[in-house]
């Protein structure tokens, strides 16, 4: 006998998201044995795109989301950038490249504090010894940590003010490079704003400096220094994790995708690049398709983006979601920090996939591990910017000509498809991370990556729906705005 | 999310103490599941009161009017119904950004959602819950247009209205906050001596100044942008792009491309508010003669080109 449930509204993702759960008998109680991921929403920012002139599309994809905003406007200018055939001065690339990564950093401490860790200030946790800490710690909007937290934060994004304006929907980042040059003393400010976000992260995080905790390389490593920092918030999370075994819960396809992160003077700081079973092989993106055959879209079942169609259809005979099924040479794959971190070969991150395979705790570890490794290295990005120099380069773009931007956002990897035709856009295709991780079933029946990490989890005694479903959903760090685009 | 830039040592505290106590933030509250649908199905019965009802994002009136394409997670209602519900037990409606304004990004194009605001559609009033509604309160939806919509704007509305300050005559013809829409957002605009001398940007990173060729529309849009400032000390003028006057109703279909100002014969179409035409062109013509050259060369560099002069200021001896 297997009953079904319908899990929503999830509070503290962003956006609007519903599972259904089929739950049935297993050997010891019950057990989730299947999951459906449906977005809620339809937004229809690439039906609205097509027609325009293609530099609207810079107004228009910020718009699509108000936390990832700096990612959807770096894939835009990457993709028109190609289109264009034009080259990012130095200085551009800079600024683009920490603009996104103070975005993404924000992003992936604003999931810690306020989406990810109140859920261990539930009534549900009452009974464990480390509730009443992590309560007045992590409990949503009356913490403490939320307190100390949003100033932090919102010091932080004053230097969106001197690289892009404003945050979010800035229109700085530009395919030539960036619309704000960077003065001798704003790059200063900067500098010290980025500054004193570490003192805040090495104070409250960590209890420790960014470096010590970046050059953790073994699961072993970690846990003795999370034995060493049991009152710093990180420290908090990781005794949390370990009793809640949250380091074996929530194991998807363990297929990892990155497009490649930070285009710099140098080339991409993070490498793009597919991981499975061991091996890295390198990312075909004429693989990439999106398939509807549980999407409540019309037209051909699996295509590629750049000749994706988006038309939705409210009754469809099987299809539960607005999401369309990405998949990359046919296979699911996760996206993400953890992704991120894998394909780039982070020590720490492959120990922690090879002991357990992707779960909750190596999903929130990693985030805060980008944490630790961007910070040092974005100031020194910034340091790199040369007042005197030029920071946008002027191009003329031709009137039928196509172009693909491809980053990565905090949530993982983002891809924008252009194709321009007589002036105006005559296709705007968008996969975003999230699309990646709750894609629904696709024509072979395969479940998308969340669909597959809630298998498996118990129902415990008393419970209707299983608490630990609220851990898996958010260690993905959904954006459901975005992946209903 | 604009919100949690807000620059308050502590926004929760600040709120809570004026007596504003978050009942639900989808973004921030602990609640999910039964426990959110059972509270909104009781504000929306009158069995538990619900003093300020905030709305961000369009109401999505399609397909066919059916609301489908944005459904309540968990009960599968459309989300145009449940706004409608609450907004009838609300004493103040907020429309927090343009999109609950007045449809905004969302209706952009051939508004495939049909998506609306909750008291205009577009420029034309109505949207969802109809010209004649007004909330408890007797006020129409206090329309914080702003996309994105600033912090300070949505932390002042809040804390004036737990002051008892926002009365029919604090909101301007469009329902938004005067406090921030009596301003335009060429006040205080960094890039003024430029606009001055009519000595204009041509390109992104260029300093001079937007509107003659960039598509700023900083004289005409409301909203104190540039004294207030974003994020610090920024604006989207500050930060090199041209104000899309995102406060307005239809800002998103403006009907040229964002980045380029329409003109008639030279002219911009769009002038500064308030200004006559010929002025507008005799003072433009005799300002861009007498433009300094450290101005006209400063206008289209990313940097500066040529430094003020140095001058004694008092009085000549």
């Amino acid at each position: 006998m297997t009953r079904k449930i319908v899990v929503g509204p999830f509070n503290r993702v962003e956006g609007d998201l519903e599972v259904h759960l089929e739950i049935g008998k297993a050997e010891k109680g019950e057990r989730i044995q299947a999951a459906y991921a449906n977005s809620p929403l339809f937004r229809g920012f690439e039906q609205i795109l097509s027609g325009k002139h293609p530099l609207d599309a810079l107004t228009f994809v910020p718009r699509i989301c108000g936390i990832c905003s700096v990612s959807q406007s770096a894939a835009a200018a990457q993709a028109l950038a190609q289109a264009a055939g034009v080259t990012v001065p130095r200085n551009g690339q800079l600024c683009s490249a920490v603009s996104l990564a103070i975005e993404n950093l924000a992003d992936h401490l604003s999931h810690f504090y306020l989406f990810f860790m109140p859920d261990f200030a539930r009534e549900e946790y009452a009974a464990h010894t480390w509730h009443a800490d992590i309560r007045g710690r992590f409990q949503a909007i009356q913490g403490s940590a939320t307190r100390d937290f949003l100033p932090a934060r919102a010091r932080l994004m004053e230097s969106m003010g001197f690289l892009a304006g404003k945050w979010p929907h800035t229109g700085s980042v530009q395919p030539g490079g960036s619309s704000k040059p960077v003065s001798a003393s704003e790059r200063v400010r900067v500098y010290s704003l980025l500054r004193g976000f570490r003192n805040f992260v090495e104070r409250n995080v960590f209890g420790d400096t960014l470096e010590n905790f970046a050059a953790l390389e073994h699961t072993e490593a970690l846990k003795k220094w999370s034995a060493n920092h049991s009152q710093s918030d990180f420290g908090r999370f990781l005794n949390v994790a370990q009793q809640l075994e949250l380091f074996n819960v929530g194991r998807a396809t363990d297929r990892f995708l990155s497009y490649g992160a930070y285009a710099l003077p140098e080339g991409l700081h993070l490498p793009a690049g597919v991981w499975h079973e061991g091996a890295i092989s390198a990312l075909d993106v004429s693989s990439i398709t999106e398939d509807v055959s549980h999407a409540l879209m019309d037209g051909a079942v699996c295509l590629p983006p750049r000749q994706g169609v988006t038309q939705p259809l409210a009754e469809k005979e099987g299809a539960y979601t607005w999401c369309k099924a990405p998949r990359v040479g046919g296979q699911v794959a996760e996206a993400g920090a953890l992704a991120r971190q894998m394909v780039a070969g982070h020590p720490l991150v492959r120990d922690m996939v090879a002991l357990h395979g992707g779960s909750v705790g190596a999903r929130v570890v990693a985030r805060i591990l980008e944490v630790a490794r961007m910070l040092p290295l974005m100031e020194q990005w910034v340091l790199a910017i040369v007042p005197d120099d030029v920071f946008c380069a002027s191009f003329e773009l031709p009137d039928d000509t196509e172009g693909v931007g491809l980053i990565e956002a905090a949530r993982g990897s983002l891809g924008h498809w252009l194709v321009v035709r007589e002036g105006q856009i005559a296709r705007y295709q968008i996969i975003a991370p999230t699309t990646w991780n709750f894609s629904p079933r696709d024509q072979q029946g395969t479940p998308g990556a969340l669909e597959q990490a809630l298998v498996g989890i118990p129902v415990r005694d008393g419970e209707r729906v299983p608490v630990m479903v609220q851990h898996v959903v958010r260690s993905f760090d959904p954006c459901m705005v975005c992946t209903v685009h | 999310m604009s919100l949690l830039c807000h620059d308050s040592s502590d926004l929760f505290g600040l709120l809570s103490g004026a007596g504003i106590e978050m009942a639900w933030h989808p973004s921030l509250s602990e609640q999910s599941n039964d426990d959110v649908q059972n509270m909104l199905l009781a504000m929306e019965r009158g069995e538990q009161p619900l003093d300020i009802l905030c709305v961000e994002g369009s109401l999505l009136r399609g397909p066919n009017g059916t609301g489908g394409f944005h459904r309540m997670a968990g009960s599968g209602r459309p989300m145009i119904e449940i706004v409608r519900g609450l907004a009838n037990r609300a004493q103040y409606v907020i429309g927090v950004g343009t999109c609950a304004a007045y449809g905004g990004v969302t209706a952009g194009g051939m508004n495939p959602t049909d998506a609306c605001g909750l008291q205009y559609d577009g420029a034309t009033p109505g949207g969802l819950l109809g010209t004649a509604f007004r909330s408890s309160s007797g006020l129409p939806v206090i329309n914080v247009a702003g996309c994105p919509t600033h912090p300070g704007w949505v932390v002042d509305t809040l804390m004036s209205i737990a002051l008892g300050d926002v009365n029919e005559d604090s909101l301007d013809a469009l329902g938004r906050p005067r406090f921030y829409a009596d301003k335009l957002v060429h006040h205080g605009c960094t890039r003024n001596e430029f606009y001055e001398f009519k000595a204009s940007a041509e390109k992104p990173s260029d300093q001079g100044c937007m509107m003659e060729h960039m598509g700023c529309k900083g004289t005409q849009a409301h909203a104190d942008c540039n004294t207030r400032t974003w994020n610090g000390e920024g604006s989207c003028l500050r930060g090199g792009f041209p104000c899309v006057s995102c406060t307005e109703p239809g800002f998103e279909e403006p009907g040229h491309p964002f980045h380029e100002t329409p003109k008639i014969a030279g002219i911009p179409i769009g002038l500064p508010s308030d200004m006559p035409k010929a002025w507008f062109v005799a003072l433009g013509a005799l300002s861009k003669s007498a433009t300094p050259k450290r101005v006209r060369d400063n206008a289209v560099s990313y940097r500066t080109e040529v430094s003020p002069a140095i001058r004694k200021t008092g009085l000549k001896s």
